[in-house]
């Protein structure tokens, strides 16, 4: 767990100390939700104020210290708002290189424009000591600007070239340097021609596109980032002479005795020795119901103790847990992916040995064919800027993220560009059962529970975390339930809630019979009745599959849940299905599809997921899975409909598409204009002036894809 | 030509102020939330100045 961070407000006369947390919550949709959770938030005690930002989808809220996380989450949940804490600084280095290239893109803009002004009065027609004047005055503003604005290129060809390898930015640095010392050298002989706006106009260009990439990692990276940092970080460690001490997870040892205090996470594995509770193992196996222990059991990382304290000894830590063995089966997965090409460095491969050579063999050319070094000179640039690669370089980017935004407002993040061309890719699916095509979360049937009884079952289970009492609360909000002022509410581990409504004992517990099913015994006085849970199937299921298949994509169900679970699910959705599987033979299933050629789509949340997300040519994982899982993950999609998967193929494939088209534009430009630069009839600046018009229509092109998602409300 | 001593020096002044107010904008934070700045005006002041 993080400690809040300290902010200074405003010092009151009794000096409170107030705590800024931060929580993501995606249920922001308009303006009202905005107002809502600004305007109310500060009326609940303790809370000094909240702050929303609306893109990133979280709440900034300013609270006493005596307030809690659950404390908080819970006041937003009150005025209807599902949250999730946020780490203190997710966005930390990412944030910076967008900023950096930005900025960049700030200068390169003023000085484009300002230089621009000078020159367009050369042309006009400016002659003497105007001229000199101007080009005096051009240069004096390019050059800083191009020393700002050009180091993100500079730095990117001089690690490539130390390196002994090129890439699209070498041809880039080289032309733009180029042409500025031989502009500056006509700027101080008093020469005919300078060049600075062309190479300050092809910086702008190229920085707007690697900006644009740049928002586009860090888009999606602060939504996944927010939901990262769940799992036991450190312990309780019991000393020899019963005091305990806090210890890191790095740092436990097998043989160590912890207590594990109601809602802790495990930090290692262990054996009980003392103490009876009742874990939420879901991060595991993605499997909600809780599940009771007692002395003699065997606990696993990342389990979260739900009821009483429990003294651990632990059998495996660090390296050696359940949860590290399936992290390192994740991370061996991954590397295959991490091997993939984008595409536009594919393109990029080819592309800038074949510039180099082009531009080598017009100064060559030229001299041999007698034009004096300057002439072969600015041939030899205008072939290095004409055929720059900006349409190229704006190809990609631009497209990916006008759809990756598009996708973001119907509630999917996709993690970075290759993640989209995956997703294009793919030709089979395959589902978990459990979180994925259902909720992932049980929901009471409240049909035959009356007004009263749902009114005090609300009243006590708002008392309880237990996730049978969480999904309870929920189901019954959703249901437009007010909670009964139940009083002197106690939680008895194991058993359940007790408390006193209208002089009555009333009582949430567990069902006197072993039932297999999941259920609780809700009683009022004398009467008893059960309340049924269910793990409720996502609505668009069906309709999410039907899609897929239209897409060419055939679907199946790959569950580590019991096999009638899975086959009553497979069966409604009518999917073949593959139920029991370890993590490891969810990996060997994608692998077997893999080695017969085909591109699976893999969309799961449990952990025990997390090798397959890894493994798959491209994978989903729901907003509620567990952190690791998202972290396997290509997108995320949040809300309670299935939809986005569907949605995240054909916009993906809409996007590829659109790209070809940007790259057969920005090649069928160069097919053109290069022979033209060749034999000099483009001169610096009319190349300046095509590559630009290149680049704007590749945008205009991308842009198509913000009406891809479709509008409306997907939520 | 005296002109130009004064409109140059001019327009370059109101160029970099452009600039310099473009960088002070990204510093304080404007540019991190912009659907929730347009979606803002939408929200009643009457109704913010209640508590």
């Amino acid at each position: 767990m993080n400690v809040p961070t300290l902010i200074a407000g405003e010092v009151e006369p009794e000096e409170r100390a107030l705590i800024g947390t931060r929580f993501t919550v995606p249920g922001m949709k308009c303006a009202g939700c905005i107002g809502k959770i600004e305007r109310e938030l500060p009326k609940i005690a303790g809370i000094e104020s909240a702050r929303v930002n609306f893109s990133a989808k979280r709440v900034a809220i300013q609270h006493d210290s005596t307030l809690d996380e659950d404390d908080l989450t819970q006041a937003l949940l009150s005025i209807g708002f599902e949250a999730q804490r946020v780490d203190d600084n997710p966005m930390g280095t990412e944030a910076g290189e967008r900023r950096k290239l930005t900025r960049a893109l700030g200068v390169a803009g003023f000085g484009m424009m300002n230089i621009m002004l000078l020159s367009v009065s050369v042309w006009a027609g400016a002659e003497g000591a105007t001229k000199g004047l101007f080009h005096w005055l051009s240069a004096l503003i390019a050059m800083p600007v191009i020393a700002y604005s050009g180091r993100p290129f500079f730095e990117s060809a001089w690690m490539a070239l130390k390196y002994r390898r090129t890439n699209m930015d070498v041809p880039i640095s080289i032309g733009v340097i180029l042409a500025t010392a031989l502009s500056l050298y006509e700027t101080i002989t008093g020469g005919d021609h300078a060049y600075f706006e062309s190479a300050v106009m092809l910086l702008f260009f190229l920085l707007a596109g690697r900006a644009l990439d740049a928002v586009m990692r860090d888009r999606t990276r602060d939504g996944i980032g927010a939901l990262l940092g769940r799992m036991g970080k450190s312990a309780s460690v019991i000393g020899a002479d019963g005091s305990t001490r806090r210890v890191d997870a790095q740092d436990l040892e097998p043989g160590m005795l912890v207590l594990v205090a109601a809602g802790e996470a495990l930090a290692a594995d262990g054996e009980v020795e003392e103490g009876e509770s009742a874990i939420d193992n879901s991060m595991l196996t993605g499997e909600s119901k809780p599940e009771a222990v007692k002395a003699g059991d065997i606990l696993h990382a990342g389990a979260i103790n739900l009821a009483a304290p429990l003294r651990v000894r632990l059998t495996r830590t660090a390296e050696d847990t359940a949860i590290a063995e399936i992290a390192r089966l994740m991370d061996e997965a991954g590397q295959s992916r991490s091997s993939y090409v984008r595409i536009a460095d594919r393109a990029s491969r080819a592309y800038a040995p074949a510039v180099h050579s082009l531009a080598a063999l017009a100064f060559a050319g030229w001299m041999i064919a007698g034009a004096g070094v300057h002439q072969s000179l600015v041939i030899a640039i205008a072939v290095l800027i004409i055929t720059c690669p900006c349409a190229m370089g704006l190809a990609v980017p631009t497209a990916q993220v006008v759809a990756s935004g598009a996708l973001l407002k119907r509630g999917l993040l996709v993690k970075d560009g290759s993640a989209l061309e995956r997703l294009a890719e793919v030709d089979v699916a395959l589902f978990d059962k459990t979180g994925t095509l259902t909720m992932g979360e049980p929901r009471p049937v409240i049909r035959q529970l009356d007004d009263e009884a749902r009114r005090v079952a609300l009243g006590l289970a708002q008392h309880s975390r237990h996730p049978l009492s969480r999904g309870l609360v929920a189901g019954l909000r959703d249901a437009g339930v007010e909670p009964a002022n139940v009083e002197s509410v106690t939680e008895e581990v194991g058993h359940g809630l007790k408390g006193r409504w209208n002089g009555l004992d009333v009582g949430l517990e567990r069902p006197a019979s072993g039932a297999q099913e999941l259920a609780s015994q809700l009683r009022i006085g004398d009467r008893a009745r059960t309340i049924v849970f269910h793990d409720q199937m996502r609505g668009d299921a069906a309709e999410t599959l039907d899609r897929l298949s239209r897409e060419g994509i055939a679907a199946s169900i790959l569950s580590g849940d019991r096999e009638e679970a899975v086959s009553e699910a497979a069966v409604t959705l009518n999917l073949p299905f593959l139920a029991e599987a370890t993590p490891s033979e969810k990996l060997e299933t994608l692998e077997a599809f893999k080695a017969k050629g085909q591109r699976p789509l893999m969309v799961g949340d449990g952990l025990n997921d997390g090798p397959a997300l890894a493994a798959a040519h491209a994978s989903i994982a729901p907003g509620s899975a567990s952190d690791a899982s998202q972290q396997a993950a290509d997108a995320v999609f949040i809300g309670k409909g299935l939809a986005p998967v569907a949605l995240a193929i054909d916009v993906a494939r809409k996007t590829m598409a659109v790209v070809r088209q940007n790259f057969a534009f920005a090649i069928g430009y160069n097919v053109l204009a290069v022979p033209l630069a060749l034999f000099g009839y483009v001169t610096p600046l009319i190349a300046a002036i095509a590559m630009s018009l290149s680049s704007l229509i590749v945008v205009a092109n991308s842009l198509r894809l913000s009406g891809a998602a479709g509008r409306g409300d997907a939520l | 030509m005296t002109g130009l001593a004064f409109l140059i020096p001019i327009a370059l002044g109101m160029g970099l102020l452009g600039l310099l107010a473009f960088f002070w904008s990204m510093k304080s934070g404007q540019y991190e939330d912009m659907e929730g700045a347009a979606n803002r005006i939408l929200i009643d002041d009457e109704e913010e100045t209640e508590w």
